[in-house]
């Protein structure tokens, strides 16, 4: 008798919470998208710090080459590096700068300071159509 | 080695070793270019090195190494150039230790240098360091019958200098490029009425070469490729028949005319930056004349760096740019063009693929 009670309790719950328009996952406003961009904002404006800062250990920073990301080209990813001899991602390339101009360690290819990075990259690059695999 | 003087088995190892590498060299880096008051010589350009100080006696190899490499090659020009144009950016950051630190490497260049200053080397202590031990900020010299200006172009707005709560807050911010709170770079009143008296001494058929830092011409804002004032100046320049502006930053091969004056770019003994082109959120305004130079590839640490040595006749210039682990490029003003032209290149449907930019 007592599951039967809890049971139903919770039938009514389920479909009390279906019937909230906020937990709908097909629908969504403005100011959800506002919300959502502000959030990638936040990781973009991270990737920029990160960008001009030192992450390696000799002090230089990405945009001393790379100002506003340009001619980093996220757009051609993944492409086959000449350099490398195989198919290689954005974030391969990243670690390769730091790794070498920078002379710094390697960052976890997930690291949230890679994601960030990723972000800026690509946020420098918006409206460029894809063009994977171009040299 | 002069008349009059015993060969010693140094003077005599060091003739050796010069004429050995100048045999290795391109031809046209050992152009003969003695001759009498007038005709036609030659001077080195090394520019932007930015020499990092990292901590202690460290300082960053990658662009020590530039500099060396710039250095020695231009010891072993021959026959020697008449002096060497430095281009301005020895420091990264203005610091004492790398100014000392680039002054030391430069000393082993045997003939006079011209210095130019850049923004890398004024915004720490506004340019104090630099004429205590290295050069006048501005100034002009007469050299087989061509007038000199040498500017300090990276001057900016009194408001921008004060808004920065230190010294090394300000040198930070003008350091980075692509600081959305930048200033653009200016040569001031101070100086256009110098140079109004300075050029009203030449007369409208002597040839003017003027050394800047930042282009005199607009390219692209938002890098400061840019002196706000240009206008000003290439007015002064404009009653005269051959004028040429050189000048470094922009560590990349640019070039532009403008009526009668031709411009050209130095290249960094450091590391190439992008054509303003590859950044697609900002217009631009480079000149479409300018063949790029092949886009650099990362993996080889002096590519799309180098040096270059100029040559003048006849008050018009010709620059070859040495480019390490590249194919060398020379670019000279053509009479019936009216501008410069590359000498391989210019021609459309000569271009290569990486001279490609995106």
């Amino acid at each position: 008798m007592r599951y039967k009670v809890i049971l139903c309790i919770s039938m009514i719950l389920i479909l009390a919470a279906s019937l909230i328009p906020g937990l709908r996952a097909d629908e969504f406003k403005e100011e959800d998208l506002k919300k959502w961009q502000d959030a990638f904002m936040v990781v973009v404006i991270e990737g920029e710090r990160l960008f001009h800062s030192a992450l390696g250990t000799n002090s230089v920073s990405c945009d001393m080459c790379h100002p506003n990301a340009s001619n980093t080209h996220p757009e051609t990813y993944p492409k086959f590096q000449k350099q490398i001899g195989s198919v290689a991602t954005l974030r391969d390339m990243i670690n390769w700068c730091i790794e070498n101009p920078l002379e710094g360690e390697p960052m976890e290819l997930g690291d949230p300071k890679m994601i960030a990075l990723e972000a800026y990259i690509t946020w420098e690059r918006r409206g460029v159509p894809l063009d994977p695999g171009k040299h | 080695m002069s008349r009059g003087k015993p060969i010693t088995r140094r003077s005599f190892l060091k003739a050796t070793a010069a004429f050995t590498a100048a045999s290795m060299l391109p031809l046209k880096l050992v152009d003969v270019c003695w001759g009498k008051e007038g005709e036609k010589f030659t001077f080195g350009v090394i520019s932007d090195s930015h020499l990092t100080h990292i901590k202690g006696t460290k300082f960053v190899n990658n662009f020590d190494k530039g500099l060396q490499q710039a250095v020695a090659e231009t010891g072993l020009m021959w026959p020697q150039p008449d002096f060497i144009v430095f281009g301005g950016d020895l420091a990264q950051l203005g610091k004492k230790e790398e100014l000392d630190h680039g002054l030391e490497m430069l000393s082993k260049i045997e003939v006079p240098i011209k210095f130019v200053i850049g923004e890398h080397d004024f915004y720490l202590d506004m340019g104090r360091y630099w004429e205590e031990k290295v050069s006048k900020l501005y100034y002009s010299f007469d050299h087989k019958g061509v007038h000199f200006v040498v500017l300090n172009s990276i001057l900016t707005y009194e408001d921008w200098i004060k808004r920065w709560r230190t010294p090394e807050e300000r040198m930070l911010q003008m350091a980075r490029l692509d600081n959305p709170q930048g200033s653009p770079f200016m040569v001031g009143l101070e100086q256009i009425n110098w140079l109004k008296t300075d050029l009203s001494k030449a007369s409208h058929d002597t040839p003017i070469i003027v050394l800047s830092h930042s282009p005199l011409y607009k390219v692209f804002k938002p890098w400061n490729f840019w002196t706000d004032d240009a206008e000003v100046v290439q007015g002064l320049l404009r009653p005269f028949k051959k004028v040429t502006v050189l000048h470094g930053h922009v560590h990349q091969i640019l070039y532009n005319q403008i009526e009668n004056i031709s411009f050209q770019a130095w290249m960094s003994t450091a590391w190439p930056w992008p054509y303003p082109v590859s950044y697609n959120q900002k217009l631009n305004m480079v000149p479409k004349m300018t063949v790029f130079m092949n886009r650099a590839d990362p993996f080889h640490e002096r590519d799309a760096t180098g040096w270059s040595q100029v040559t003048l006749e006849a008050g018009r210039v010709s620059q070859h740019f040495d480019l390490w682990e590249n194919t060398s490029r020379t670019i000279a003003y053509d009479e019936k063009a009216g501008h410069f032209v590359d000498s391989q290149y210019q021609d459309p449907s000569k271009r290569i693929p990486p001279q490609m930019h995106y």
